[in-house]
């Protein structure tokens, strides 16, 4: 037999603490399937957030550490400049990354730091029940929202790809979602593009991912993909925010 | 001939989400009634001989309870 699709060696075959549907350990999965095909997954040292994927180190068969809330950004400033022949990676939810972490993942990008950052955005804080973070949706029900969020009470929620693709130092931001198999493939892609231009040294990298969380969103895991669909991407749309490779190939074309 | 394909299904690793029920292309993937051993009723597949091997299911499972295999010939099916 000839194998089409073989769940990832880098992967530990252990029982992931992820609800039933949550898009966390598609995310795990393409990080890793990457770094084997690029011959890096013994080299790669990641940073894991706080919040669900606090235990993403014992997912991944990658060696990871463990950064205080919101500043895996400025531990892997650290690993990445005292490693510069590794690739590096921070993963962070929006709570950790949008929310607390909001200074070290700008100034770290403002540097031009050499390490991707893979950011899972699903609007929502689910490690501590259900609050409302940044990226929560105008009228998003979360514990902190009973009615739903309002623009008067708590603003406009948080576009974080193109606030970073804003930023000089970064080298390539895209957004992506986990919703369907057309956009995994794509997300994949992005993942392969990122750790790529990473290995370029021309800046910083990250990816989003809009990413599900059935347990707080109250919806079942196929909903809350449908969900994704109809009120994420519409606000949060999908694309590459900023590619400075594609900018060099134009400039030199021209 | 027509290409075949072998869906490994892990039930001990599946979690009864329904994902790959929603995505799968030919309709087979169906929940079961029998429960693994964590409680979730896992998935099941009927009629594995019209799977078309698009991987769908696979590519949406979070948690790697799907493989797939094309059989060449000799293979048992």
């Amino acid at each position: 037999m000839k194998p089409v699709f073989t769940y990832s060696e880098g992967m530990e075959r252990v029982e992931t603490s992820y609800c039933p549907g949550c898009t966390h350990g598609i995310a795990h999965r393409l990080i890793v399937e990457t770094l084997i095909e690029n011959g890096e997954l013994g080299n790669a040292i990641g940073v894991c957030p706080i919040g669900c994927s606090v235990q993403a180190h014992k997912f991944m068969h990658v060696d990871m550490c463990e950064a205080a809330h919101g500043r895996a950004p400025a531990v892997a400033s650290g690993i990445r400049r005292v490693h510069p022949d590794k690739p590096v990676f921070t993963y962070q939810g929006d709570g950790d990354l949008a929310s607390i972490g909001m200074g070290e993942i700008i100034h770290a990008a403002s540097r031009g730091e050499r390490f991707t950052t893979f950011f899972i955005n699903n609007g929502i804080y689910g490690m501590t029940g259900g609050q409302m973070a940044p990226t929560t949706l105008i009228g998003q029900r979360s514990t902190t929202s009973q009615d739903g969020r309002t623009v008067e009470a708590n603003g406009m929620p948080i576009r974080v790809a193109e606030l970073i693709a804003a930023v000089d130092g970064a080298a390539y931001v895209e957004r992506v979602a986990l919703d369907s198999p057309a956009h995994i493939r794509q997300a994949k892609r992005a993942v392969q593009k990122a750790f790529a231009v990473q290995k370029m040294g021309v800046g910083f990298t990250m990816i989003e991912f809009i990413s599900s969380c059935p347990t707080n969103w109250g919806l079942s895991p196929v909903e809350a993909l449908g969900w994704i669909k109809e009120k994420m991407i519409p606000y949060y749309p999908l694309g590459v925010k900023k590619d400075i490779t594609a900018q060099n190939v134009q400039e030199e074309e021209a | 001939m027509t290409k075949k394909f072998r869906v490994e299904l892990i039930k001990d690793r599946c979690k009864g989400c329904e994902l790959c029920t929603s995505v799968c292309s030919r309709h087979l993937l169906k929940m079961d009634t029998h429960l693994n051993h964590k409680g979730y009723a896992s998935v099941t597949i009927e009629n594995m001989d019209a799977c078309i091997g698009c991987i769908n299911c696979a590519l949406i499972c979070p948690d790697g309870a799907i493989e797939i295999f094309q059989l060449e010939e000799g293979d048992k099916e």
